[in-house]
This record gives C-alpha cells, structure tokens and sequence, in this order.
C-alpha cells in the first residue's frame, strides 16, 4: 500500500486531532494560525486526491486493518474527490478571510473554542464524503451538525438562537429520520458498508422494510440538503450566523447532504424497480418549484444576507434538477454546478462579510453608495454576482450550459424545464442587479454627519479582500479553463450511473 | 503580419489600452487621450492589415481554448466580421478625436472610467466580429453589454440610472432568456456552432422548430432592436454623445443586426432557410419596425430620441435584407451596416456638437442654426441625405442592393416597405434641415437658461471628426467597389 492510500484517512484525522490541541493551547493568534493551517493541508490533501483520482485510481483505506465489510472502509473516488475540494477549498479560503471579521464579531476569549468547533464542522463534513460506511456516515453527520450549530450561534446576533434551535429541531430531524432508514437496511442486509449493501439488497428490493428505509433516508437527507419545501431553517441561520461561517456554510454545508443523498439513490437503490423513476418524478417538481419560488423570494427580499440565502435555496434546485434528469450530461450539470455554486455564492458571501466590516446594517437600502468607500469589495461583488446568474466567461454559466443542454436531451418536456431555468436566470438578475445600484447609487438624501467620510476610499487591504479577489479571480478561471470540474463530475456521473452487477 | 498573430493583437491591443488608460489616467489628461489614440489607431491599422487576405479569399482561424468538449473559444475571420470590424475599429479613431473634444467641452466627469470602458467595448466588439462560433459570440456579446452599461450610466443620476437599468435589463435577459438557449439549442442538434458558409442545421430540425429557433434568435439578440425588444435603445440615449455615436449607432446595435445576418448566412443557411415558409414571418416584424419606428420619430422633439428611433428603423432594414434570403439582399444587409454607420455616426456628431457648444437638445431649438454651426450643420445635412437614401451619398448605395434582393425574391411588402420609408424618412428629417437653414433665429420664445444664446461652432477636434464622417459619407456613394467585393463571398453562387 503506497502512501497515496492513506491520504483520504488524513483528512479527518487532522482536523480531529488539531480541534482539541486548540481548546488545550489557548492564545488566540495560534487558534487562528493551526485552524488556517490545518485547512490548508486539507486543501493540499484534496489536491493530492483528485490528482490521484485524475489518473483513474480509486483510493481505498481500512481502518485499523479491517477489511470491508468487516471494518469501516474509507473509499474516494471521483464524485467524493470534487466535494472534497468544494469542502476543503471553502474551510482554507473563509480561514484565511476570517481573521478580521472573526475579531469583530467573536469576543477573544471565546475564540480557541470556536475555531476548535470550525474543525470538527470540516472533519465531520470531510468525514462524510469519505467514508463508505452508513453509519459512519451518521456519526460525521451528527459531529459536522453540532459544530455547526456551535458556530452559527456563535457570532454577536442574539437572533441566531432561535434560528439555530430551528435547525436543531429540523437538523436532527433529518438524521434521526436517516439513522431509521440504515437501521432498517441493516435489520435487512446485515451490513452497513454501502457497496455491500447495494450488493445484498438485490432480491429483497419490494420488501416493505426497504422500501420505508428508502423513504426515510431520502427525507432525511432532503431536510439536510434543505430541498425546497424543507428549506426552512436555512434562511435564518445563514442570516444570523458569523458572516465567515456563512461564507463556509454557503459554500459547501448543504452540498455534502446533496452528496449521500446521490450516493444512497445510486448505489443502493438503483436496483429496485422503477425506484429511479420515482425518484426522479418526486424530486424534478420539487427542484422546479424551488428553484422558481426561492428566487422569487429572493427577489423581495430586503436583507442582503437572506437574499443571498434563499438563492442558495435556488441554487440546490438547479443542482437537484440536474439530477433528476438522470442522464450522464444531467449528473455532469448537477456535480459541476456543486462546485461552480460554492465559488460564486463563496465569493458573495465574502464580499458581504467586507462590507459588514464597515456597515453594520446589511439591509440592502443600507448599503447605497457602498462603491464610493469600497470600490474593490464592490467590484468583487458584481462579478460574482455575474457568476451566480451565469453570464458567459465566468464559473456559474458552465454548468447553466451544461443543465440547459442536458435539459434539451429529454426533449419536448424539457421546454418548459428551459422556461423555467431561464426565468430564474432573470430573476437572479433582477435581484443581484438590484443591490449592485444600490452599491454604485449616488445618495441623494442629507448625509448624515457621522458619515462625512463616505465619499472617502476606506476600504482596507486585508487578507479578507485577498480572499475575496481570489475567490473572484477563480470564478473567471473556472469560467474559462473548467477543465478540471467538468472532468471530475464527468467521472462522477459515470460512477454514479454505472451499474455494477 | 501573420493573420494569427494579427487576429490575436486585435484582441489584445484595445485591452493593453485600456490598462494603460487607467494607468496614465492618474497622471495626466493628455497622456491619458495620446493612449487612447494610439490605440486605436495601431487598432485599426492590425484590422486593415487583415483586409487584403480575406478578399483573397482566406479565412484566417485561431482556437485560444477548449472550454468544454466540442465548446471552444475560437476565432475565424470571414467577409462580413471582416467588414464589421473594419468599420468598428476605423470609427473608433474618429470617434476618440470627438471624444476628447466632447469630454473636455462639456466637463464631464471620471474621463478615466469612460475611456477605459470606451476600449473595453471595442475589444468585446472585435472579439464578437471574428468570433468563430456561436460560443465564442455569445460571450463577447454579453461583454459589450456589460462593457457598456457604466458608460450608458455615465451621468450617475437617478434617471440616468434608470434609463441604464432599461438598458442592461432589456440586453441581459433577451440574451440570457432567449439567445442563450437557442445557441445550447443549435449545439444540441448541430453538434456544434462554428459558423459554416450555408449553414450547419439543414435536415437536422423540423421545419416547426427551425421557424421556432429563428424567433429566439431574432428576439434574443436584443441589440438588434426589433420590436418589441426594442425599448433599451431610446433609453441609452442618456449616454454621452460620443457613446450613442459609436456605440449606438455603430458597434452595439450592428453588433446585433451582425448577429442576426450571421446567423442567417453561417447557421441557418439562407438557401435552406428561403426553402422554408416557417422562416417568411421575420420580413414582416421588420417591415412593421421599420414603419412603426419612423413614424414614432415622426413625433419626437428631442433630436437624439429622433435620432434613435431612425436608427431603430435603419436596423430593421439590415434585418429585412438578411430575411430576403437572396444574394443581392445578403450583400445590401452587410453595405447597409456600413452606410448607415457612416450616415449616423455623423448625424450624432453633429447633436452632440449642437450640445456642446449650445447645449440645445430640441429640435425645436434649432431654427437658424446652420448659420451659427455651417460645418456642423452641412454634415447633419449630409447625414440627413444618406438617412434618406438620396444620391450621392453612401445611404443610397445600400438602397439599391436591397431593392434589387427584394426585386430578385418578388417580395412586395419590402419593396413597398422600402419605398414608405423613405417618404416617411424625408418627412422627419427635411423639416430640420430645413429649419436648420433657413429660417431665422428665434431668440425671444427661448426661455431655457441652459441655452447659450451666442455660440460659433463647437471645439475643434469635434467638428474635425463630424467633417470626415461626413466625407466618409459622400465617399463611400463613389468608392464602395471593396465592400461590395468582400461581401460577394458570404453568398456562395451569386446571380446579380
């Protein structure tokens, strides 16, 4: 075994470890340093795991020397190597962003605790995606959702407390709701590993047990991925939450739900009769209906944050919808859009969080004018903004390409489906286009006193601008060279749909 | 030159200049403009250097980027993005002269920002005329949209930015709404969208859903302001002078009537799509726009609104040649994108000088001033002509191409159409020459204080540059054997 199979064991492994060294080692500069740090790795770690899968490998890691399906088998191939640098990607850029903003908004002494928590949310995500183990998966599952509740009541706003007990309820909800679905699979198949489970739950497939358990997991992971109309808890906590842990939420939480979600229905279930089918005719009305009505929101919506938020709930339509296609180029559309999603609404997020460095109000009317004291911030706001509603040159129109063509495949049906992506398309211009006037508005009204140095370019070169541009800069190169996304969710939608018995 | 490294420092150059616009705007005007002029003329002397290779019938390509399999970036020079570019990147020279005379004339503000914006829509503009498939097109369109919203809400009023918001939303969702899927479209069913002499569709869509994909196209390309989509186009005319004279009358809307006539020629086929009665309703939208536009212009009172209207209607010209669907028509559509360049471009220099040194926007306002402004005026006169289609001017020349497609295909409506037009035309902009002129001044009635009640003629560099569009317009009547040269190639047998 070359050292290659040890990287995906790794990526939890560090974060786990690093999490209580930080609680022990308390000085506030080192939290900040070892969490950056340790994301960073992960990044590398990522890297060095699509390179690998890049050259067609597949890496396998038992633990403690177990073999599947004895022991817990760590597996990662294509479709978990791009949602690990989705992941990892997210958890090294808001680290390196969060430094300011984390210093205004989080009180010194509290800070070693909450980045601690930051790395148990990456380790339980990463753990997740890499893991070939049903139950496994519950566990990293329940460590990512309570650091994750940990950070979004974290911040100032004492208003993410309800919105957090919220997503509490419904967040445990939704794994309780899965854990009864494996428990019934494994009453079943006698297994947890998820390849030996797709292999014995041929034959038994119209067994009633199964057949809820499938229910049940989907439900679950639906409430998780906060599939419209089970949105619900997602608007306020990305609101209320530190703006950093908003930026690392938006950019990769839901989608790893998105993830097993895929992963149960294509491996596990694939097999039963017409389940697929089902599947597909359950979820494509619901992505329809959320991508249109969440956007819809979206654009009556005053505050910048929860615009932002109910797009992301459009934005996993787009992603459910690719799937629903159940076609090659639609699983391509859904996986690409994961990764080209994270970096516009990253960037977004971003950008919000270095206007919140200087305007503590973030409704939308609040921030007129912003552009004058803020030109960069500004300017990284409309490209992204351009990303998100999917104009030609940046990340978000490869995979608005990609869905719409996938769409043409089904053929007449996919009019209306066309209809609706584009309408949606026109909404989000609508709403971004909103606030980038408001950013470029000249005021009219008397400013007040207070303000006098409005007009004044204030906006301070710190690593969260870095990030931010960086972000930014991405969106583009991943608008124009997508080379390494697209051949990734190729792969992954091969895996997904490749029957193997 | 070699024609790839050419066709790449097209590119390249107007993005140089705008870097270096920014850079040398912090310190100093002068600097500043002798950027922008090189540029542009180092622009235009690349793109001319191009000339003599595709009337020898080469067709230079690059491929810079395979962006998804079968969807690259690429770029393939042909007669009609051959002339388009010509005449984009030769406009630019004169329109920087006029810029610099406009800008400083009337104080405006954040010159640096204009003229950096300036070069980028004329980058996104040679980017769209050598685009070598619908990909590649489609992303230079959106970039001249987005290049030349900041120019539009120049101003930075309320109203300016409303207006600006029209613009952008009418460009942005026609394209995003209805282009961008009829392109996916095209690639779906074609397996690709390079542009192919005859057209790449033939057999491969019912008849139905070619009439269908047609529509999107038509309508998705906003900038070819065919009714109805057509309301962005009154609305920019916020926009400074020197942008509603290049910009809208010369690179943003022929960017879209560009569009359509290529895809007609090089997607669709215009044999292929002349076999199909689905494809005939488009002769018809633009007869109605080029009728319904003149005789809105008929009631306007403000000249650039008058101006914008008649472009409005001049575009659907374009559009209907292209939809004649026979040679000769083909060739009228792409010499009717220069003459009414040249005719129009004048006629805006001329209001924007009007404005400068008068700051008169009314038509009403006008009375006498050709006493005042005789340059200024003959070449508004000039213009006018051309407008009209009268002889010697370079509007006539496109006229008869037309004429002569619409004879060939026995289309009564266009030629009927054509005729209307050109009565309703002398209708509205005889009276200003008119009263330009000829009647006499009316100091007193005049009770705008705005108004500079003694002024000569507008800076120099202005009317300069409205004097060689104007020369420009005499000259192409006597001088247009180039033109029509190139153009023969875009239809494959040609039966004058």
């Amino acid at each position: 075994m070359d050292f290659a199979q040890h990287l995906p064991v790794l990526q939890v492994i560090i974060p786990l470890l690093a999490a209580p060294l930080i609680v022990l080692l308390q000085p506030r500069g080192f939290a900040w340093a070892a969490t950056t740090a340790t994301a960073f790795f992960s990044f590398a770690v990522s890297i060095a795991i699509a390179a690998r899968i890049l050259a067609g490998d597949i890496l396998h890691y038992e633990m403690g020397g177990w073999f599947a399906p004895i022991g817990i088998e760590l597996r990662v191939d294509a479709f978990s190597a791009i949602v690990l640098l989705i992941i990892s990607g997210a958890a090294a850029i808001s680290l390196v962003a969060a430094r300011t903003s984390i210093n205004q908004q989080i009180e010194h002494h509290r800070q070693p605790l909450f980045y601690a928590a930051w790395l148990l949310a990456i380790a339980g995500l990463v753990g997740m995606v890499v893991t070939a183990d049903a139950f496994n998966i519950f566990v990293f599952m329940e460590i990512s959702s309570l650091a994750g509740y940990i950070l979004i009541a974290g911040g100032p706003d004492r208003r993410a407390l309800p919105a957090v007990f919220k997503y509490l309820i419904i967040g445990t909800i939704g794994a309780t709701f899965y854990l009864i679905g494996v428990g019934m699979i494994y009453m079943m198949t006698g297994t947890l590993n998820l390849d030996d489970m797709a292999q014995r739950v041929v034959g038994i497939e119209d067994q009633r047990p199964i057949l809820v358990a499938a229910a049940f997991v989907f439900i679950g992971l639906a409430l998780k991925a906060a599939l419209f109309p089970l949105h619900v808890w997602l608007p306020n906590a990305y609101t209320h939450a530190p703006h950093m842990v908003t930026v690392f939420l938006a950019a990769c939480g839901t989608k790893v739900a998105v993830y097993v979600l895929l992963r149960f229905q294509f491996t596990i279930f694939q097999s039963f009769a017409e389940h697929l089918l089902q599947f597909a005719l359950f979820l494509m009305p619901l992505a329809l209906l959320g991508i249109t009505v969440a956007s819809l929101v979206a654009m009556f919506e005053g505050h910048l944050k929860r615009m932002l938020a109910f797009s992301s709930v459009a934005q996993i339509g787009y992603i459910l919808l690719g799937a629903s296609l159940m076609s090659d180029s639609g699983f391509t559309a859904s996986t690409l859009h994961m990764f080209n999603h994270a970096l516009a609404k990253g960037a977004l997020f971003l950008a919000v969080a270095k206007f919140a460095t200087q305007y503590a109000d973030l409704r939308i009317d609040s921030l007129e004018g912003a552009a004058r004291s803020m030109p960069l911030t500004s300017f990284a706001f409309v490209i992204a903004g351009l990303s998100l509603i999917g104009v030609p040159g940046t990340a978000g129109f490869i995979s608005k390409w990609q869905l719409i063509m996938a769409i043409m495949e089904t053929g007449n049906m996919g009019f209306i489906m066309v209809g609706i992506v584009v309408i949606s398309s026109l909404i989000a211009v609508a709403y971004i286009w909103r606030v980038v006037e408001t950013l470029y508005a000249i005021p009219t009204d008397n400013i007040p006193a207070s303000a006098t140095n409005v007009n004044v370019k204030s906006e301070k070169m710190d690593l969260l601008l870095v990030a931010l541009m960086f972000t930014v800069a991405m969106n583009i190169y991943f608008g124009l060279v997508p080379a390494l996304p697209f051949t990734l969710a190729e792969l992954s939608s091969q895996i997904l749909l490749q029957v193997k018995f | 030159m070699n024609p790839q490294l050419a066709i790449i420092l097209v590119l390249v150059v107007p993005l140089v200049g705008a870097v270096l616009i920014a850079v040398t705007g912090r310190l100093h005007d002068n600097l500043r403009e002798t950027v922008t002029l090189i540029t542009a003329t180092l622009l235009a002397v690349i793109v001319w250097s191009i000339v003599p290779l595709i009337l020898e019938g080469e067709r230079p390509e690059v491929s810079l980027l395979q962006v998804m399999p079968g969807i690259e970036i690429g770029f393939r020079v042909e007669p009609l993005g051959m002339l388009f570019a010509t005449l984009a990147s030769s406009l630019w020279v004169i329109n920087s002269i006029y810029s610099i005379g406009y800008m400083r004339g009337n104080n405006e503000k954040n010159q640096t920002r204009f003229y950096i914006c300036f070069a980028l829509a004329i980058a996104a503009t040679m980017g769209l005329a050598f685009s070598g498939n619908l990909f590649t097109l489609f992303l230079f369109y959106e970039l001249l949209t987005l290049s030349t919203y900041p120019l539009v809400a120049h101003k930075g009023d309320a109203d300016t930015v409303k207006s600006a918001r029209v613009y952008l939303g009418v460009l942005l969702s026609t394209s995003i709404a209805l282009l961008l899927p009829a392109i996916i479209w095209t690639y779906h069913a074609a397996g690709h969208g390079d542009f192919v002499l005859g057209g790449i569709l033939k057999g491969l869509m019912d008849p139905a859903s070619v009439g269908l994909l047609l529509a999107l196209f038509v309508f998705g390309v906003g900038k070819a302001a065919i009714m109805p989509v057509h309301r962005w186009l009154p609305a920019a005319m916020v926009a400074p002078t020197p942008v509603s004279a290049l910009l809208h009358a010369v690179a943003v809307v022929k960017a879209g009537v560009f569009t359509i006539t290529k895809v007609i020629v090089y997607i669709f086929g215009a044999d292929y799509l002349f076999s199909l009665p689905q494809s005939g309703w488009l002769v018809y939208l633009a007869a109605f726009t080029i009728i319904t536009a003149s005789l809105v212009a008929l009631r306007q009172t403000n000249l650039k609104r008058l101006l914008a209207y008649s472009t409005i209607a001049q575009l659907s010209y374009v559009i209907m040649a292209a939809a004649i669907l026979k040679p000769m028509a083909e060739i009228g559509a792409a010499v009717h994108m220069v003459a009414h360049a040249f005719g129009k471009i004048t006629l805006f220099f001329a209001a924007g000088a009007i404005y400068v040194a008068a700051k008169k926007t009314d038509i009403a306002q006008l009375r006498g001033i050709g006493r005042r402004m005789p340059w200024t005026m003959a070449a508004f006169s000039i213009g006018a002509l051309s407008m009209i289609g009268m002889p010697p001017t370079a509007g006539f020349v496109s006229k008869w191409y037309i004429l002569g497609g619409a004879l060939q295909a026995g289309h009564y409506v266009a030629i009927f159409t054509i005729i209307a037009s050109t009565v309703l035309n002398a209708a509205y902009f005889l009276p200003i020459v008119y009263m330009a002129w000829f009647e006499k001044e009316n100091v007193s009635s005049d009770n705008n204080t705005s108004v500079i009640k003694e002024h000569g003629e507008a800076p120099f560099l202005m009317v300069l540059a409205l004097t060689i569009t104007a020369a420009l317009t005499i000259g192409f009547f006597f001088f247009n054997g180039t033109v029509i040269e190139l153009e023969k190639q875009i239809v494959p047998r040609l039966d004058l």
